[in-house]
């Protein structure tokens, strides 16, 4: 069956429109709580990109096969094995990002964002719809993930991917790699996406 | 001793909500009343707690012994996922009032990161047992309740306020948020 | 689009395929995980023995002490180290559980005279950008060359004399009782220790 969606369209509304963290609220647990450095951001996006893609793949190529009743601890199941493979191979081969993450890695399988896309969108369209959605969408995470984490890490430690700009013993605007930097980076975030969001 | 500082550590110092960034989702969006906070925190005690217990046995006598422990967050989420059927269900049969009351929550309670963090930190305890898992949990809730309680008695006052244009709704929620957060960050150091 | 019918045995058997078709990709992505898991463990310990020990020549891993403690969970790690059969120095791993986020590993090398040669962050979890900056050369600044039976390791806070980190006083302060702990069973075993030559 053919999806008469424009495809384009379909990757650019994760990116603005329908921006998980910024316009639909989804996700919200990492996007505070992982992003105090940009390259935390940056990782953590990519770890739910990553999931993201591969369970719309999968649940969009087997959802004639899952009776209605049963589709979402199906969806779970799925979710969940590829949070698992993530969780493994983070810790094998990158345990550096592994241990910052911590224990937000299997909390990638509660983000609201994948098993909303595969109950709102995956199980519903084909293949390519499905792939161009996840990939806008996750496009979209990353972003706002890499962006807040990038703000914070720039204001909180005076440096953007570890990278400093600042003299070693500069005070910097430590709050904000603090908890509450997080809630009032992303409130002001949200205020400049929104104005950059409605001119385009 | 122990479980006084886990009770003021997990209620104060490392509040689930506003330091360690469990439970936003239902933070923001089940927050606009204290009445609905109040049903919200209520279900999350329940289920917390009952999923706590669960997920802990079933890590100790099953997961570990059998050499299976990176099958953790697949086999906690399904156990949180039935659990939370099941509960819906004995309600209903149970308490129809506070079925009524708690009912409209349980789903959402599935895909509460804070339930699945919960269950996930209690493995971490020094010393660990089922009675501090458990206890963990209930703490952590009345952690939850506190910060959800709290914030949306403020966002009932917030409806009556002046609000730049540009702020309102997700923005304004955010910052008030933020300085909640900064309030308690002042009880660091208490334990 | 043709949807499987809710019948009671579509449902279980869709989903105990799909829970058998996980079962079996984890576990094999689990058997290719698991020896790269363990080679990265061990070879972020020999990194880290060879950061805070002095030139050694025998295999510090292999004569591996584990001593009980009451303060630990599990027992604790003592590795010496000697060079051309003398005694250079022991790696000792303590712990604490009272980081702000748990647990908090250190490993620290003392010299044959107890004086702390360099420390060595094995684990933690603490808040990204500020309890984790344990891990500073800056921070672990206080105590290198620092001799802990005249050296009060506490933070000020509690009477000692290390600078706890701004806005990371309960890491720093578990970071201080990690190293304690290490401390005490050096002076524990330090006998048993330096005759122990392989």
């Amino acid at each position: 069956m053919a999806d008469t969606i424009d495809q384009k369209q379909n990757f650019i509304k994760g990116i603005v429109k329908e921006n998980p963290v910024f316009v639909m609220l989804l996700g919200m647990c990492p996007t505070l709580g992982v992003t105090s450095s940009a390259f935390n951001g940056l990782g953590m996006g990519i770890a739910t990109l990553f999931v993201l893609l591969m369970s719309n793949i999968v649940v969009s190529l087997v959802k004639s096969q899952i009776p209605s009743k049963v589709r979402i601890p199906a969806f779970i199941i799925i979710i969940a094995s590829f949070v698992t493979v993530v969780e493994m191979m983070l810790e094998a081969f990158i345990p550096f990002l592994y241990e910052q993450l911590g224990i937000f890695i299997p909390l990638i399988v509660v983000n609201c964002l994948i098993l909303g896309r595969a109950e709102a969108f995956a199980s519903k369209r084909n293949l390519i719809s499905s792939v161009i959605d996840a990939l806008g969408m996750g496009l979209g995470f990353v972003l706002a993930l890499t962006v807040l984490g990038a703000t914070r890490e720039m204001l909180g430690s005076g440096s953007i991917f570890e990278i400093k700009f600042v003299p070693e013993d500069a005070n910097t605007f430590i709050l904000f790699i603090l908890p509450p930097g997080a809630f009032i980076a992303l409130a002001y975030l949200t205020v400049i996406f929104n104005k950059v969001s409605i001119k385009t | 001793m122990d479980y006084i500082l886990i009770l003021i550590a997990a209620v104060f110092v490392n509040n689930i909500v506003l330091s360690q960034f469990l439970g936003i989702c239902p933070f923001l969006g089940v927050s606009n009343k204290v009445s609905t906070s109040i049903g919200m925190s209520g279900a999350v005690l329940f289920v917390m707690t009952i999923a706590t217990m669960a997920t802990y046995l079933l890590y100790q006598y099953i997961l570990v012994p059998m050499g299976l422990d990176y099958l953790r967050t697949i086999t906690f989420i399904l156990v949180i996922a039935a659990l939370v059927q099941m509960v819906e269900i004995i309600l209903k049969r149970v308490s129809p009032p506070l079925y009524q009351a708690l009912g409209v929550f349980l789903p959402l309670i599935t895909t509460n990161c804070a339930v699945l963090g919960v269950a996930i930190l209690a493995l971490g305890l020094e010393n660990g047992s089922l009675l501090k898992s458990v206890f963990f949990a209930v703490a952590n809730s009345i952690g939850f309740a506190l910060a959800l309680i709290v914030f949306a008695s403020i966002r009932e006052q917030l409806e009556l306020a002046n609000i730049p244009e540009k702020m309102k709704g997700v923005p304004i929620n955010l910052l008030v948020a933020g300085l909640l957060s900064l309030a308690f960050l002042g009880f660091t150091g208490l334990v | 689009m043709r949807k499987k019918k809710s019948t009671f045995i579509n449902m279980m058997v869709s989903l105990l395929v799909i829970t058998l078709i996980s079962g079996i990709a984890l576990g094999f992505v689990h058997d290719l995980t698991i020896g790269p898991i363990a080679k990265a463990k061990l070879e972020r310990k020999i990194n880290a023995l060879k950061l805070v020990l002095p030139k050694f020549d025998n295999n510090p891993v292999e004569e591996l002490k584990l001593v009980r403690s009451e303060q630990a969970k599990d027992s604790i790690e003592i590795y010496p180290a000697f060079f051309k059969s003398e005694f250079a120095g022991v790696a000792i791993v303590g712990s604490t559980e009272k980081g702000f986020s748990g647990l908090i590993k250190v490993m620290v090398g003392f010299d044959p005279n107890g004086k702390i040669i360099n420390i060595v962050v094995l684990d933690q979890k603490e808040t990204p950008g500020l309890g984790t900056k344990i891990k500073d050369v800056k921070f672990i600044q206080h105590y290198i060359n620092k001799n802990p039976s005249s050296f009060n390791l506490k933070v000020t806070k509690d009477g000692g004399e290390v600078d706890a980190l701004t806005g990371a006083t309960i890491s720093s302060r578990a970071f201080s009782e990690a190293v304690q702990v290490a401390y005490d069973a050096y002076i524990k075993n330090i006998d048993s220790i330096k005759k122990s030559e392989n």
